[in-house]
C-alpha cells in the first residue's frame, strides 16, 4: 500500500482535494491511563503535504495521541489508517515501517559521532563494513532535497541545537518517513533556528511530506500551519480547522476552556532606589571566550528590566554572574555589596532570589521531595534549621504552606519533584524564591516551555513581586513578554548591551534591530547608544527619554545618506548576523508606502524576531 | 523474526517502598542459588555446604563471636562508602584509608608515641583509635582534593592509592618495624590491646575464648551517627542535595568543593578506624595481611544495604558470616564467589528499581 504514498510532482494539490485520501486517519482513539482519560474518543486527520498543528496544553494528550500514532501505545478503542489502510501497530518499528517518524523534544544523538553515523544507527545497512563517505554523499543529497542545511561529517557536539535537530529529522527522512511528528520541535530553539525549521517544514510539506506538528504555542501555530486540531483535557475542542478563522484569543480559549488574560495586571508606579548595579562588568564563557563585554547595568525598586537578544549573546553569562555562579571582571553591586566573585550563598543572604532558566537541571533536585527542593535555600534558617539538625516536620508544614499558597499541583508534599509537570515545577521554583522575600529576583526565560495558564500566573507572580518593591532582571526570548512586563528594556548583542528602551518607547522593531547589532555599529553617534546605567541611573520608570526619536533620526540620515536603494543596504547589518541579506531598510523608513513593503518586512521581523513578530505589532 | 512478546523497559515512576529491600534479599538469596549451582557443578551437595555454613557462623556463640570479628571492619567501612555513595562520590580507596589508619595507629605503640606502661589503657586505646581516624581521613583528604579542585576521577585515584597504602605499610613492617626479619611488627603489649570479651572470662566464664572485640561499639556508635547525618542533620541534606543535583546544590549556595574534602575525609576516617580496630583489637600488630579485602567488601556491603546505615549493620554481619565459614570449607574462595555474584545481581537489579518491565499487550497501558 506503500504505492499510494505521494510522489513529488503532485505536490499541494493533495491539501485541499476532498477525494484525497488521508496520510493519517485516527477515529475516535480512546485511551486511558489509570485515573486519567488521556484520549477520548479523539479523532486527527492529516492529508499528504499539509501541516496539521495539534494544539493544546501541557497534558491535554497531544503527545499521548501522537504516541499512539507512532505504536508506543494502544488504544483501548478506535482505528488507525494510514493511506487508507487498517492498521495496528504493536511497536514504534511497525509505525516506522509505515513511513511514521516522530522527531522528539530531546534529541537522542551521541555526541562524539557524526550526522552521518548517527543516521546510520540502529540500521541494518551497511552491515559490517562502512564507507562513510558514501553514506556522507547520499545524506548530503537528501538534506539538499529538503533544503537542510548539515555537514554530514560534522559531529554532534560541534552543532547548535538547531542543526542537531535537523539531524533528527533526516534521521527519520532518511528512514523513508512520509509522516513526520514534530514534537513541540521549537521549545529548545533560539527565534532565528525556529524560523529556518519553520521554513524547512514548509518545504517538506510542499514535496508531499505530512507534518503533525505538536505545539502549545499560539503564535507559532498560526504562522506554520495549515490546519489545526485543538485538545482540551484529552477531547478534540477543533478538529482540522483552517485558521483564518482564528483570534490568538479564541485559539487560547479552545486550549484552556476560559478566557485567557493576555494583558497583565501591572500597575504604574516609579522606581525606587537602586538594588543592583553592574559596572564595568565582563566575562568569558564555558569555552574561555568572550561572552560579556563592559556590560553596565544599573536597576531599582519596582522595577523590571528586560534583557532581551537571541539566545547567547551572553544573557545566561549575564545571569550566571549576578547569582555568583560565573566568575567577572567589573563590579556587581547588590544593596551596596560588591556579589562579583563571591559565592552563591554570599548573593543568597544579600536577598537575591534566581529563577533559573533549566529548571530540572538546575532549580530542582528531581529525585528528592517537594519539601526539599523548597528548604533548598532556607534549609539554614529558622524554623527548619534547629542547630545541627533540620527540622524536616517544619520543613513539611513550610512545604505545605507553600504549595496550597502557590497553587502547586501534587499529591502531597513528599511527592518527588520530577513527577511534577514543568507549570508545578516552576511553581515550586517560584514559591521557593519568591516566598524569601527577595530584593532581587532574576528570572531566566521564566515562562518557557509552560502552557498559556501557567504563563499567566508566573507573569503575575513576577508583577506582584515587582508591587512589592522588589527590583527584578527579566530575561527571555519571548519578546511579548518582555513587552509586557518590563518597565525598560536592555537588549544585548554578543555581549554588549547594545541600549535601554524605556516602557513607553518600545518598539518591537527598534528591539529588534538592536538585537541584530545594528545601531551601535553603524551609527557613530555616542549619546544614542550610550548604555543604561549612566544615563539611567536617576531616570524614572515614568520619564520617557526621547533617545529613541534620536536613534531613528539617525538611522533615517545614515539610510538616506549612504543607501538609496535596497540593496546597498545589506551592510547595514554585521557580517555576523546569518540573516544579513534579508535586511532591507524598509522598517526605518515610513516615507515609503507601507503596502509595498508589508511582506518584506514581516519577513524580515520575523526573520529576527522570530515567532514573537505579530502582524499587528507594525506600527 | 518476530518476538511473539515483545518486552520492553519503562521508567517507573513509583517504585514501592519495599521494593529496594526485596531486591537485596533476592539479590542474595539468588546469589546464593547461583553459586549453589556451581557448587553441585564440583561435585558437592549445596544444601549440605550452606548448612555447614550456617552452623560455622552461627552454630554456636564462640562461631557468632568470630562472625562480630569479621563484621567490625567491614560495618566501619561500609558506613564510610554509604557516606560517600550518598553524594555519588565513589570512594573505592577504603582499602587503602584502612591501611594507613592501622599504620598510625600502630606508630603509637611502634614509635612510641607515650610511655606505654605508664599511661593508662583506655588513653593509649583513644589515641591509636584517634590516630587510625586522622590516617583514614588524610588519604581521603587526597583524593577528595583532587577531585574538588580539579575534577579529577575519584574512582581512578582511590583505586591507585590503596596500592600506595599497602606499599607504604609493607615498607615499615619489612624495614623499620621488622620484628626479626619478620614481615610484621612485634606483638602489641597488652596496653594497647582493645578490650576482648575473652578478658572477662574471669567475671563472666561464657565469654572465655571470645574474640570479640571493643571495635564492633565502634561500629554501633558510627552507624547511628551516621543516620543522625544523613536523615537528621542539616549536612545530610546539603549531602542528599549534591548527590541528586550538584548544579542545583551549588545553584543553592552550598560550597560543592568543601563538602566533597569533607564526605572524603570522614569516610576515610571511618575506614582507619577499622584498621585500627583490626591491629588493636585482632592481630594486635601490624603485618601484611591484615584485610581480606575487607576495603572492597566494605563496598558491596553499603550497596546491599542500600547506604541504610542500619542495614549496613546486617549487611556486614552476614557477610562476616560468609567470611568466617569461609574457612570451614574448602575451596575458601567460595564466599568469595557468593559476594562477587551478590555484588552483580544488587547491581543489576536497580534496573527494577528504576524501570518496570512491561510487555506489549493490548489495552494494558500504563500512565508514563
Amino acid at each position: 500500500m506503500r504505492a499510494i504514498s505521494p510522489i513529488k510532482d503532485e505536490l499541494m494539490t493533495f491539501t485541499e482535494e476532498p477525494n484525497a485520501i488521508p496520510a493519517v486517519e485516527m477515529r475516535d482513539i480512546t485511551l486511558r491511563f489509570p485515573g486519567v482519560l488521556a484520549n477520548d474518543h479523539v479523532n486527527f486527520t492529516l492529508y499528504p503535504g499539509e501541516i496539521h498543528a495539534l494544539l493544546g496544553e501541557n497534558g491535554a494528550g497531544k503527545s499521548t495521541l501522537m504516541n499512539v500514532l507512532t505504536g508506543l501505545y494502544k488504544p483501548q478503542s478506535g482505528e488507525i489508517r494510514i493511506h487508507g489502510k487498517k492498521v495496528s501497530f504493536n511497536s514504534p518499528r511497525d509505525a516506522i515501517a509505515n513511513g511514521i517518524g516522530m522527531v522528539h523534544q530531546h534529541f537522542m544523538l551521541v555526541e562524539n559521532q557524526t550526522v552521518t553515523e548517527n543516521i546510520l544507527i540502529g540500521l541494518d545497512t551497511p552491515h559490517f563494513a562502512l564507507n562513510l563517505k558514501k553514506f556522507d554523499h547520499e545524506i548530503s543529497d537528501l538534506a539538499d532535497q529538503f533544503g537542510i542545511h548539515i555537514d554530514p561529517t560534522a559531529k554532534i557536539w560541534q552543532l547548535s541545537v538547531g542543526e542537531q535537530q535537523r539531524v533528527e529529522i533526516l534521521k527519520i527522512l532518511y528512514r523513508g518517513a512520509n509522516i513526520l511528528i514534530m514534537d513541540e520541535p521549537t521549545a529548545v530553539l533560539a527565534p532565528q533556528e525556529a524560523d529556518e525549521l519553520i521554513e524547512t517544514l514548509k518545504g517538506m510539506a510542499a514535496q508531499g511530506k505530512s507534518i503533525a506538528f505538536i505545539s502549545h504555542k499560539l503564535n507559532e501555530v498560526k504562522q506554520v500551519a495549515d490546519k489545526l486540531t485543538v485538545l482540551r483535557r484529552g477531547r478534540v475542542t477543533a478538529e482540522r480547522m483552517d485558521l483564518e478563522n482564528f483570534t490568538r484569543e479564541s485559539l487560547a480559549s479552545l486550549m484552556v476552556g476560559r478566557e485567557v488574560i493576555f494583558n497583565l495586571q501591572k500597575c504604574e508606579q516609579t522606581a525606587g532606589r537602586e538594588v543592583l548595579r553592574l559596572e564595568d562588568v565582563s566575562a568569558v564563557n564555558n569555552k574561555n571566550l568572550p561572552a560579556l563585554r563592559n556590560v553596565d547595568l544599573a536597576l531599582h525598586e519596582g522595577e523590571i528590566l528586560g534583557i532581551a537578544g537571541v539566545a547567547g549573546n551572553g544573557q545566561s553569562e549575564l545571569v550566571e554572574v549576578i547569582t555568583g555562579l560565573r566568575e567577572c571582571t567589573g563590579n556587581v553591586w547588590l544593596e551596596g555589596k560588591n556579589i562579583a566573585n563571591k559565592p552563591p550563598a554570599f548573593s543568597i543572604s544579600h536577598g537575591l532570589a534566581h529563577i533559573p532558566e533549566d529548571r530540572i537541571g538546575v532549580g530542582s533536585a528531581p529525585n528528592l521531595s517537594l519539601t526539599s527542593n523548597i528548604i533548598m535555600k532556607r534549609y539554614d534558617q529558622k524554623p527548619v534549621s534547629q542547630k545541627w539538625q533540620l527540622d524536616y516536620v517544619a520543613a513539611d508544614s513550610l512545604a505545605d504552606g507553600l504549595k496550597t499558597e502557590y497553587d502547586i499541583q501534587a499529591p502531597n508534599v513528599q511527592t518527588q519533584a520530577r513527577k511534577l509537570s514543568g507549570g508545578n515545577l516552576q511553581k515550586l521554583i517560584l514559591a521557593r524564591e519568591l516566598s524569601s522575600a527577595p530584593r532581587l529576583v532574576v528570572a531566566m526565560q521564566p515562562t518557557r516551555g509552560l502552557d498559556v495558564g501557567a504563563i499567566e500566573s508566573v507573569q503575575q507572580l513576577l508583577l506582584n513581586q515587582r508591587a512589592q518593591g522588589c527590583a527584578i532582571l527579566l530575561v527571555s526570548e519571548d519578546l511579548d513578554e518582555l513587552l509586557s512586563l518590563s518597565d525598560r528594556i536592555a537588549v544585548m548583542y554578543e555581549g554588549h548591551v547594545v541600549g535601554t528602551i524605556c516602557s513607553g518607547d518600545f518598539d518591537i522593531n527598534q528591539i529588534g534591530l538592536m538585537m541584530t547589532g545594528t545601531i551601535p555599529q553603524d551609527l557613530k553617534s555616542p549619546s544614542s547608544v550610550e548604555d543604561s546605567s549612566g544615563s539611567n541611573e536617576n531616570s524614572s520608570i515614568s520619564a520617557p527619554s526621547s533617545r529613541f526619536d534620536e536613534v531613528l533620526d539617525h538611522v533615517k540620515s545614515f539610510e538616506e545618506s549612504s543607501s538609496p536603494s535596497e540593496e546597498a543596504d545589506q551592510s547595514v547589518t554585521p557580517p555576523e548576523e546569518p540573516s544579513e541579506e534579508d535586511l532591507p531598510p524598509s522598517e526605518i523608513l515610513p516615507e515609503e508606502d507601507p503596502e509595498l513593503n508589508l511582506s518584506e518586512k514581516e519577513r524580515v521581523l520575523r526573520k529576527v524576531l522570530g515567532e514573537k513578530y505579530q502582524q499587528g505589532d507594525v506600527e | 523474526m518476530k518476538i511473539p512478546y515483545p518486552v520492553f523497559l519503562k521508567r517507573s515512576q513509583d517504585a514501592p517502598k519495599w521494593m529496594p529491600f526485596v531486591t537485596s534479599v533476592g539479590a542474595v538469596l539468588l546469589a546464593f542459588i547461583i553459586s549453589g549451582i556451581v557448587l553441585a557443578a564440583t561435585g558437592a551437595n549445596p544444601l549440605k555446604v550452606y548448612s555447614y555454613f550456617f552452623k560455622a557462623s552461627f552454630g554456636s556463640w564462640g562461631a557468632f563471636s568470630d562472625v562480630i570479628v569479621k563484621a567490625t571492619p567491614l560495618l566501619l567501612i561500609g558506613l564510610g562508602c554509604s557516606l560517600a555513595f550518598k553524594m555519588r562520590l565513589w570512594n573505592i580507596g577504603a582499602e587503602g584509608q584502612f591501611f594507613v589508619g592501622a599504620f598510625l595507629a600502630s606508630a603509637v605503640v611502634m614509635v612510641p608515641l607515650v610511655n606505654l606502661e605508664t599511661t593508662p589503657r583506655w588513653a593509649i586505646v583513644s589515641l591509636m583509635a584517634l590516630l587510625g581516624m586522622i590516617g583514614g581521613s588524610l588519604y581521603g583528604f587526597i583524593p577528595g582534593f583532587l577531585k574538588a579542585k580539579l575534577n579529577i576521577n575519584e574512582v581512578i585515584i582511590t583505586l591507585m592509592l590503596n596500592y600506595i597504602a599497602v606499599l607504604w605499610n609493607n615498607y615499615w613492617i619489612f624495614g623499620k618495624w621488622s620484628e626479626a626479619g619478620f614481615q610484621m611488627t612485634k606483638t602489641f603489649p597488652h596496653s594497647a590491646w582493645l578490650p576482648r570479651l575473652a578478658d572477662y572470662a574471669k567475671e563472666i566464664p561464657a565469654f572465655s575464648g571470645m574474640t570479640a572485640h571493643a571495635g564492633i561499639l565502634f561500629g554501633l556508635i558510627a552507624a547511628v551517627i551516621v543516620y543522625l547525618i544523613i536523615y537528621r542533620s542539616k549536612w545530610g541534606y546539603k549531602i542528599t542535595l549534591i548527590g541528586d543535583n550538584p548544579k542545583a546544590a551549588r545553584y543553592a549556595g552550598i560550597n560543592i568543593a568543601a563538602n566533597t574534602i569533607l564526605i572524603f575525609m570522614v569516610s576515610g576516617a571511618l575506614a582507619g578506624l577499622a584498621g585500627m580496630t583490626e591491629v588493636s583489637g585482632v592481630v594486635h600488630r601490624l603485618q601484611e595481611r591484615i584485610s581480606t579485602s575487607y576495603g572492597f567488601s566494605g563496598v558491596i556491603v553499603a550497596w546491599l544495604a542500600k547506604l541504610n546505615p542500619f542495614a549496613v549493620i546486617l549487611v556486614s554481619i552476614l557477610f562476616g558470616a560468609l567470611l568466617v565459614a569461609s574457612r570451614e570449607i574448602q575451596p575458601s574462595g567460595i564466599s568469595f564467589l557468593i559476594q562477587g555474584i551478590t555484588l552483580f545481581l544488587i547491581i543489576s537489579s536497580d534496573v527494577l528499581l528504576k524501570y518496570e518491565i512491561k510487555w506489549v499487550r493490548p489495552a494494558q497501558e500504563t500512565a508514563q
